[in-house]
This record gives C-alpha cells, sequence and structure tokens, in this order.
C-alpha cells in the first residue's frame, strides 16, 4: 500500500469538504423544492400512492432507473470490479437480464389489476384479510432490510467523504438521512418520490458518463489497454498472474461452496427484481399497461447503459487508482468511485476536488432517491393493505387512509432510523442480498401464480409468502452473513451452520413449492369468478384503475 | 367460495362501470379471448424459459468453466467478457422483441376485448 496516495485523497477530501457539502446542500434544497411543489398537487389517495397515474412511459423508466441503481449498484459494484475484478461485473449483469421477468410476466398485469400496492395483485382472488397481512409484511420486511442498507452505506459515504467518524457524527447522518426521508414521502407522496427519483437519475447517468469518458479518453478509447492495465495493477497482477483478475473466479471460485453461493446469488439477483415492492408501486404511476411497458423498456436501456459503464468506472478505478489506495480507503471498496473521479480529474488540482465533490454529491442523492422509494413503499402497503383492508375491513375513507399512510411514513422513518443507527458498521452487503432472496422467494412465485394458475388458493398464497419469507430469514440468521466470521454482523460468535451467504438456492424453490403444495392440499378450492376477473382485466385493462 | 368483504373499492369510483362477474367469466371463456392468452403466453413463456437457462448457462460456465471463459480472443478482451457483454445485448433484443410482438399481435385483441366489455356494461 502507498501511504503517500492514500494521503492525497484524504487531505484532497479535506480540503474540499466546503465544496462537497455545498453541492449536498443544493442538492437537497433543490429536492426539498420539488416535494413541497409535488405536495401541493396531492390531493387524493391516487395522487399520494400513484402520482396520480400521470406520469409518461419516458419519466417512469428514469424514475424505475433512479428507484433502482441504489448506493449497492454505484458505489458497491464500482468497488467490487476494482478489487475482484471480474467477479464484481457479475452483479451488473444479475441485476439487468432481471428486468426481462418484470417486462414480459409482471408489469402490465400487474398495472391492469392493481391499484396501489403489491398486494392489491396478490390478494385480488383471496380472501382480503390474510392476504393483505401477509402481502403487508412480506412487504415490510423487504423494504426495510433494504433501507437498512442504503442507510448505513449513507453513514460510511458520508463519514469518509467528510471525515466525520465519531460515532455520535454518523448517527447524525443516518437520522439526517431519515427526517429528509420522511418529508419528501410525507409532503411529495408519490409524486415528489418520483420526481426525485428522476432527477436522481439523470445526475447519476451523467456522472458516470463523463467519468467513463475521461477513463477511456486516457486510455486512448482502447478497451484492451484500460483492462491490461487493471489487471496489472490488481493484487493478482502484481504477484504475476494479471490473467485471473479478468476471468471469473477471484472472489467466488474458492471452493465448491463458493461457487453454490454464486449461484444461489445469481438466481436471487435475476427473480428478485420482479418482486421488490418498491419497483412494483412504480407500475401504477402511469396511465395505462402500454405505458408500463415503455417504462420498463426505458428503464432497461437506462439501466443497461449504466452498467455497462461500471466496466469502466471498476477496472478504471483499479488501473487509475490501484487496489492499495481503495483499500486504505474503504476495506470493502465502496469508495472507489468517488477516488477515480478524484483521479481521473488530476488528484492535487482544482478538477479532481471538483469531480470528486460532484460524485460524492450523486452517490448521496442516489441514496436519498432509493430510501424515498422504499419508505412510500412500506408506508403504502401499511396503510392501504394493513390498515384500510385488515383493521378496518375497507372501511376507511380515503383521506383516513392517506393520513394513516403519513403517519406510518414517519413511524418507519423513525424505526430505520433506529435500526440505522445500530447497523452503521454491518455489513450492507448481506442487507441487499437478502432483500433480493426474500422478494424471489416470497414475492415472486406468489405474483406469479396469482397472475397464471387457476388452481392457486388463499392457502398456497400463504404458504408461499411466510414460506418464502421465514425460510429466507431464517437461513440468512443461520448464515456466515451474520455470525461466524471477520465480515460477519457478529463477528465475535459462531452459530452459523448454513454454509452459504445467500439462501436463494434453497428459500426461492422452496417458496414455488409450497405455494403449490398449499394450493393442492386444501379443500377450500379456488374463487373461479374472481380468476376470470383477474385474468380478464390483467391482460385486457377492463376497468384498470 | 369465500365469505370476507369484497375487494376493497374504498376511495374514488373509476370513471368506467365495471363488467359483472359472470360477463368476465364469459369473456373469459370465449375463444377471442383463449387466443389472446395463447398468444401472450406461447411467447412470453418460452422466451422466459429461454432467457433464465441463457443467464444460467452463463452463471455456471463462469463457476466451472473457467479456463474457457479465461480464453483470449483478442487484446485482452477473453471469452467471459464478449459472453457478458452478449448477456446485455440479448437482454436488449429480447425487450425488442416481446414490444414488437405486444404492439402488433396483443394490444389490437385486447382493445377489441375491452371495447367490446365496455360498450355492454
Amino acid at each position: 500500500m502507498s501511504p503517500a496516495l492514500h494521503l492525497a485523497a484524504s487531505n484532497a477530501t479535506t480540503e474540499h469538504r466546503p465544496l462537497i457539502i455545498t453541492l449536498f446542500a443544493a442538492f437537497v434544497v433543490a429536492t426539498l423544492f420539488i416535494t413541497v411543489w409535488a405536495g401541493r398537487q396531492t390531493k387524493d389517495a391516487a395522487d399520494f400512492y400513484a402520482g396520480g397515474r400521470q406520469f409518461t412511459g419516458f419519466q417512469n423508466g428514469l424514475a424505475i432507473s433512479g428507484d433502482y441503481m441504489s448506493a449497492a449498484s454505484f458505489l458497491g459494484i464500482a468497488g467490487a470490479i476494482a478489487l475482484y475484478g471480474y467477479d464484481g461485473f457479475l452483479y451488473s449483469i444479475g441485476f439487468l437480464v432481471a428486468w426481462l421477468v418484470a417486462l414480459l410476466l409482471v408489469a402490465e398485469p400487474l398495472r391492469n389489476s392493481g391499484r396501489y400496492t403489491m398486494g392489491d395483485v396478490l390478494a385480488y382472488r383471496m380472501r382480503q384479510r390474510p392476504v393483505r397481512t401477509a402481502a403487508g409484511a412480506s412487504t415490510i420486511v423487504v423494504s426495510i432490510f433494504y433501507l437498512l442498507a442504503q442507510m448505513a452505506g449513507a453513514g460510511v459515504l458520508v463519514s469518509l467523504l467528510l471525515g466525520i467518524t465519531s460515532d455520535g457524527g454518523k448517527i447524525a447522518i443516518v437520522a439526517l438521512v431519515g427526517l429528509l426521508m420522511i418529508v419528501y414521502v410525507t409532503i411529495g407522496g408519490m409524486k415528489g418520490t418520483t420526481w426525485v427519483q428522476m432527477v436522481k437519475a439523470v445526475l447519476l447517468i451523467a456522472g458516470t458518463l463523463l467519468i467513463t469518458f475521461l477513463v477511456l479518453w486516457k486510455f486512448n478509447f482502447n478497451i484492451s489497454e484500460l483492462l491490461g492495465e487493471a489487471a496489472a495493477k490488481s493484487e493478482v497482477g502484481q504477484k504475476g498472474n494479471a490473467d485471473a483478475f479478468l476471468e471469473p473466479g477471484l472472489k467466488y471460485g474458492i471452493d465448491g461452496m463458493t461457487k453454490l453461493d454464486f449461484l444461489s446469488l445469481g438466481i436471487a439477483l435475476v427473480l428478485g427484481t420482479a418482486g421488490l415492492p418498491h419497483i412494483l408501486i412504480r407500475f401504477y404511476t402511469v396511465p395505462t399497461a402500454k405505458a408500463a411497458r415503455k417504462s420498463v423498456n426505458w428503464a432497461i436501456g437506462i439501466i443497461g447503459a449504466f452498467y455497462l459503464m461500471t466496466i469502466a468506472l471498476g477496472f478504471g478505478a483499479a488501473a487509475l487508482v490501484g487496489p492499495a489506495e481503495i483499500k486504505a480507503s474503504n476495506p470493502a471498496g465502496n469508495t472507489a468511485a468517488p477516488l477515480l473521479a478524484l483521479h481521473v480529474g488530476g488528484v492535487d488540482s482544482a478538477g479532481g476536488a471538483i469531480l470528486l465533490a460532484v460524485i460524492s454529491a450523486v452517490a448521496f442523492a442516489t441514496i436519498l432517491a432509493v430510501v424515498a422509494g422504499l419508505t412510500l413503499a412500506s408506508s403504502s402497503s401499511f396503510a392501504h393493505d394493513i390498515y384500510a383492508n385488515v383493521i378496518r375491513r375497507g372501511q376507511a375513507t380515503e383521506k383516513e387512509e392517506v393520513r394513516a399512510a403519513r403517519w406510518a411514513t414517519v413511524l418507519i422513518g423513525i424505526v430505520s432510523i433506529a435500526l440505522g443507527a445500530l447497523a452503521r458498521d454491518l455489513n450492507v452487503a448481506g442487507l441487499v442480498a437478502l432483500a433480493f432472496a426474500v422478494a424471489a422467494s416470497a414475492n415472486l412465485p406468489t405474483i406469479l401464480y396469482s397472475l397464471f394458475w387457476k388452481r392457486f388458493t388463499t392457502q398456497g398464497a400463504l404458504w408461499s409468502i411466510y414460506g418464502g419469507l421465514a425460510s429466507s430469514v431464517f437461513l440468512v440468521l443461520f448464515s456466515p452473513v451474520v455470525s461466524g466470521g471477520p465480515s460477519a454482523m457478529f463477528p465475535s460468535v459462531d452459530f452459523a451452520w448454513f454454509p452459504l451467504s445467500n439462501p436463494g438456492l434453497i428459500s426461492i424453490p422452496l417458496g414455488f413449492v409450497l405455494g403449490w403444495l398449499g394450493s393442492i392440499l386444501t379443500k377450500e378450492g379456488p374463487d373461479a369468478g374472481k380468476y376470470a376477473e383477474l385474468e380478464v382485466k390483467s391482460l385486457t385493462g377492463i376497468g384498470a384503475h | 367460495m369465500t365469505t370476507d368483504a369484497p375487494p376493497p373499492e374504498t376511495g374514488q369510483a373509476t370513471g368506467t362501470a365495471q363488467p359483472t362477474t359472470q360477463s368476465f367469466t364469459q369473456v373469459q371463456q370465449s375463444t377471442e379471448f383463449g387466443e389472446l392468452r395463447r398468444t401472450y403466453r406461447s411467447f412470453a413463456f418460452p422466451l422466459t424459459i429461454a432467457f433464465i437457462a441463457w443467464y444460467l448457462l452463463y452463471v455456471l460456465l463462469s463457476n466451472y468453466a473457467g479456463g474457457f471463459m479465461g480464453t483470449k480472443l483478442f487484446g485482452n478482451i477473453n471469452v467471459a467478457l464478449v459472453f457478458g457483454l452478449a448477456q446485455f445485448a440479448t437482454t436488449f433484443l429480447i425487450a425488442w422483441l416481446y414490444s414488437r410482438h405486444a404492439a402488433a399481435k396483443l394490444d389490437p385483441k385486447a382493445e377489441a376485448i375491452k371495447s367490446r366489455m365496455e360498450a355492454d356494461a
């Protein structure tokens, strides 16, 4: 490692702290303006939950991209490629291919047959109260795990960039993020959240394009040269095995178990996306299923372009920053992208400092936009599924429902601040993978059976939701993510008897099998009339809200 | 049948009148709707299986065929990178194929059924 370089990086962040803080503040002020403006136009429940359903396919495609490309995508993948080479790129591919499940099977039928939440579709043909309760529980669990990862990520990022390392400082940052997301969602609802996500997507793509261009320019737009330099500078490259950096296996190819773990992760990534509640509710913000299709196509284009650029970001960071400096700054590599910005701009120049500040502000914007989407998904589900349809049995007025959603937002915000403060030093990657695994195990089987299998029953839905939810959470609890290793949440104890970090390989098939078993092992048959309604609605859009 | 509350219709009423369950069942069993369902499913389901198999092939090759994936094609570009980029290309291609199919084959059929039901209701 090179102490001089590390010093240069931290000096730059210290010197230019005022600039970074100014850009952060500018983003916060701009988004608060948007939020207040959107809040003035939020009159009824459809405005609050679904942004009035008046966004265009392109606008929603941008917002979906802003909702989806989290800090894990931007900071995590760049860092993983910078440190582990090709294996980091595998994430990009899984995260993108997953969108085809949403496009081909989920987006349009969901838009046609649901109203505000994932629970609307899951409970459509079923007994309302038990299935809505299950859908609400699963929505809130997935969203909170995802939320915690983002909040912990915000703490890591901001503390590194602003040099805040004290516990009190990190807690203050988590509280600030929590407070902002409460304001965005309670005041702006879906409209405000959507605009914040669009602004963020534009900033993220512009920032990534700029860095990609500068990296490629340094290598005369010769990708092969960039890869060669990255491999030579990598840790394995310095040991004389540069080729290994460009091949799969550096992170996951160690033994049979890590390979199985990679398979498990790969399946969870590709099947999880179409079961993430904060993504699903975005399909309600456009007027028709056709517009929902268009928005997924835009999202695939934007997200695909972004993930292609992670090649330049990650290998660029390996080549131009080097693994020693990246690891010195953050052992997991989470600061590789900001450090790369500093280096392509020039370490001791104003250009470098400005780029670093811009990219850091983009990362901060990324986190805020994603937490707003997650908070909205969980408070919508709480208000619409659990409060209005389970507690009030469908008798709540629209006003009462939206009021409940706003209070739920405050409650979820406070809970997230508390958990985020506790989780500030935890391994965030495990939490995101868990969210994807739960979504793929509990939500996706239930959505697909509900839409496409006429013999699916209430009991089947409950078995697949609770079975998928419980098995994935249970397996993660006894996995190396939680205990028994230096990078675990609780490194000092060891109760990890389940060898895989990602439970998807077991819990996803289990979710599908339980949904099927639950349906065939019940005397209560499917509601044929309700299925006729759901099927005709989902394919034609008749009576769509 | 269930004994629970009917599906919630809290909040504002929707603009269009809702057909009855009976007419939904009739439409569901009509040949016209059967054709829409078949046109959708016979395209979307095999394509889903195909892209998941293609993706799993990529994951499995990355896991268990490191030698093959490491084969250099030109400069520092190896099979693994080209395979990865091919996943991007097929994703874009499938999205385009599906959208073209939906616009040409599904939307007109769905629209016809929808307007007939709305006229009846």
